[in-house]
């Protein structure tokens, strides 16, 4: 197609992707309220709406409305850009995940797929994001001028840090199994099943291991409990974005929650086979059918990160750091070399 | 005719970012800017079809090396720098010097045609591999032995004495 | 269609640059970045007669480059704490005698 209809059908993509985005993750912090109140016996929010369920109106109005302070002694153009630095390198990383197969649109007859970018090195994007990510945590610390934020973001940054390496490394099996770095082909590497029964998912050709090092560093790398240190209330105030009301304090926490999406989504991609799942009947129920495949299993994650955080305690900042340089690198580069032995053997 | 846009647009973006390094006095700003310059010399590698070097720019440089410098300057809590008899000297002689320098090379550089067509040499990551552990396999050790020396020397550097 | 010539002439504007900056700059991290801008330009060189030869070894020679950049970051800082710590400064016009 010509390039003003790909410019088009591309804005259009985004468009839908934003908003569906940012109304998941809305809907990721009712559900989490909820969760975390059930698993301690209490109801969670049920005055607004049916259930709770217009929950996040009212937050947002909230946000808008609330007094937007900054205190004196900040360092304001840091101060106010980190938040939009954290919230955009967070939406960005959208842009590669693929959440079906092509649709043709009906209006201007193209042939799309669920995706708005599908870039050859969709998963070296992905971590490069995540690099980018620290900027966001480790400027608003540092701008904000006063003791708890700083010792908060330098914790989380020397964190994010330390976990991206064995993220990247966990992430190296996949790639040794389906020969490229693109997010479309390895989940297309992941379809069909033997015997008709067992799907050929990743996690069911001996990444087990590389599914657990990744679920663990993705925790930390997004700052959810059990490695929360540089934002828990009972030690740092409220770690890096202690100085932070309004509407620059829902920029961070709609960066979390949807780097938690995010992660959600790669998990499903790299080992539970995206949206490949049974597929029946009607024409337009099949076309249907991975969308909603693949939703369900990004609400699974989401379930799970939201199930941990309600039942583990924190590690202590020496015991995370030791967990990750110690413990997780090394399973990791073990992982690589099964993998890479048994690819080599195999093949 | 999207290329060229695309190129003015990211260069004049580095050369300003590398202006603004330059002119800045807190070294967190000059910082800043110098990310901007690795950021968008990471789309000028897109431009000229190098996928894998544009993201291991990304990662490595803008996301490993320059987190390092910000910390570093956070931990030392480095303030605005000075203005000393050197300095002056320094920019008096060093700017028509350097801009000597360079227009130089620019006459010297600027003369070769040689197009790049968008989208015409791409490098793959499978190639570039190939490339890695094949051909230059012993740069590539070599490497790892380099980075596992600047390991050793920097904690042992920046240890505390007891 | 843009010239490759055109990506060395903004090799040598950030080269230039990244020499200025070496020279003037009186803080010595701001210093080291001047440094790492050298690095990137030359990286850029690379890239640019990677396409126009059609030789990936060019990509591959800015992957080493940029390995040796980062080991030569972790060790500058490193030597830049330890010699704030007995100077208290970082100006390098105020560390250059041996004596304290």
């Amino acid at each position: 197609m010509d390039w003003t209809t790909y410019i088009l059908v591309s804005v259009i993509k985004i468009v839908i992707t934003l908003v569906v985005l940012l109304t998941a993750v809305a809907y990721t912090v009712l559900l989490e309220r909820k969760l975390v109140a059930r698993i301690q016996n209490r109801w969670g929010p049920t005055r607004v709406g049916p259930f709770g369920l217009l929950q996040p109106l009212a937050d947002g109005l909230k946000f808008i409305l609330k007094e937007d302070l900054v205190p004196a002694n900040v360092y304001k153009p840091l101060f106010i850009a980190a938040p939009m630095m954290s919230m955009a390198v967070a939406l960005m990383s959208i842009a590669v995940i693929p959440i079906g197969e092509s649709v043709t649109l009906p209006w201007l007859g193209v042939k799309t797929p669920l995706q708005i970018t599908d870039v050859n090195i969709g998963l070296l994007f992905l971590l490069g994001v995540g690099s980018l990510s620290v900027y966001g945590i480790a400027l608003a610390g540092w701008s904000s001028n006063s003791k708890y934020p700083l010792l908060g973001s330098l914790r989380a940054s020397a964190q994010m840090v330390s976990y991206e390496l064995s993220l990247g490394v966990a992430l190296i099996g996949v790639v040794l199994i389906a020969g490229t770095l693109s997010l479309r082909e390895i989940v297309d590497a992941q379809s069909g099943a033997w015997l008709g029964l067992v799907p050929k998912w990743n996690i069911f050709r001996g990444q087990i291991v590389g599914f657990f090092v990744f679920l663990t560093a993705a925790f930390a790398e997004t700052n959810r409990i059990p490695f929360d240190l540089p934002e828990s209330e009972t030690e740092l105030v409220a770690g890096y974005h202690t100085e932070y009301s309004s509407m620059k304090f829902a920029m961070f926490f709609i960066a979390e929650y949807t780097h938690m999406v995010t992660v959600g989504c790669v998990a499903t991609l790299l080992f539970f086979g995206g949206w490949h799942g049974p597929s029946f009947g009607p024409e337009i129920l099949r076309a249907l059918l991975p969308v909603f495949w693949f939703v369900l299993k990004v609400f699974l994650f989401l379930f799970l990160y939201i199930w941990i955080r309600g039942t583990l305690p924190r590690f202590r900042y020496d015991q995370l750091m030791a967990f990750g340089w110690k413990f997780l690198l090394p399973l990791a580069i073990a992982n690589v070399l099964v993998t890479g032995l048994a690819v080599a053997l195999g093949a | 005719m999207l290329h060229p846009i695309l190129f003015f647009v990211f260069a004049t973006l580095c050369v300003a970012a590398a202006v603004n390094l330059l002119a800045q006095k807190h070294p967190i700003n000059s910082a800043l800017s110098l990310i901007v310059v690795m950021v968008s010399l990471s789309v000028l590698y897109l431009l000229l079809g190098a996928e894998f070097v544009a993201a291991v720019q990304v990662i490595v440089y803008a996301g490993a090396i320059m987190v390092l410098f910000i910390f570093v300057i956070m931990l030392l809590n480095a303030g605005e720098e000075e203005h000393t008899h050197g300095s002056r000297v320094a920019l008096l002689l060093g700017l028509p010097a350097v801009s000597l320098f360079a227009g130089l090379m620019v006459w010297v550089l600027g003369r070769r045609p040689g197009g790049a067509h968008l989208g015409e040499f791409l490098g793959p990551t499978k190639e570039i591999a190939h490339l890695l552990f094949r051909d230059f396999l012993l740069p590539f050790e070599v490497t790892s032995v380099l980075i596992l020396i600047a390991i050793m020397g920097a904690v042992v550097l920046a240890r505390r004495e007891p | 269609m843009v010239p490759i010539s055109y990506y060395l002439v903004l090799s040598a504007i950030l080269f230039g640059m990244g020499v200025l900056g070496f020279l003037v700059k009186r803080n010595v991290i701001t210093l080291f970045m001047s440094i790492e801008l050298m690095l990137n330009a030359v990286n850029l060189a690379f890239v640019a007669f990677a396409t126009q030869w059609n030789a990936l070894s060019g990509h591959v020679f800015v992957f080493f480059v940029m390995v040796v950049a980062a080991a030569e970051a972790a060790v500058g800082l490193a030597i830049i704490i330890a010699v704030y710590r007995t100077r208290q400064t970082l100006n390098p016009d105020r560390v250059d005698l041996l004596k304290l």
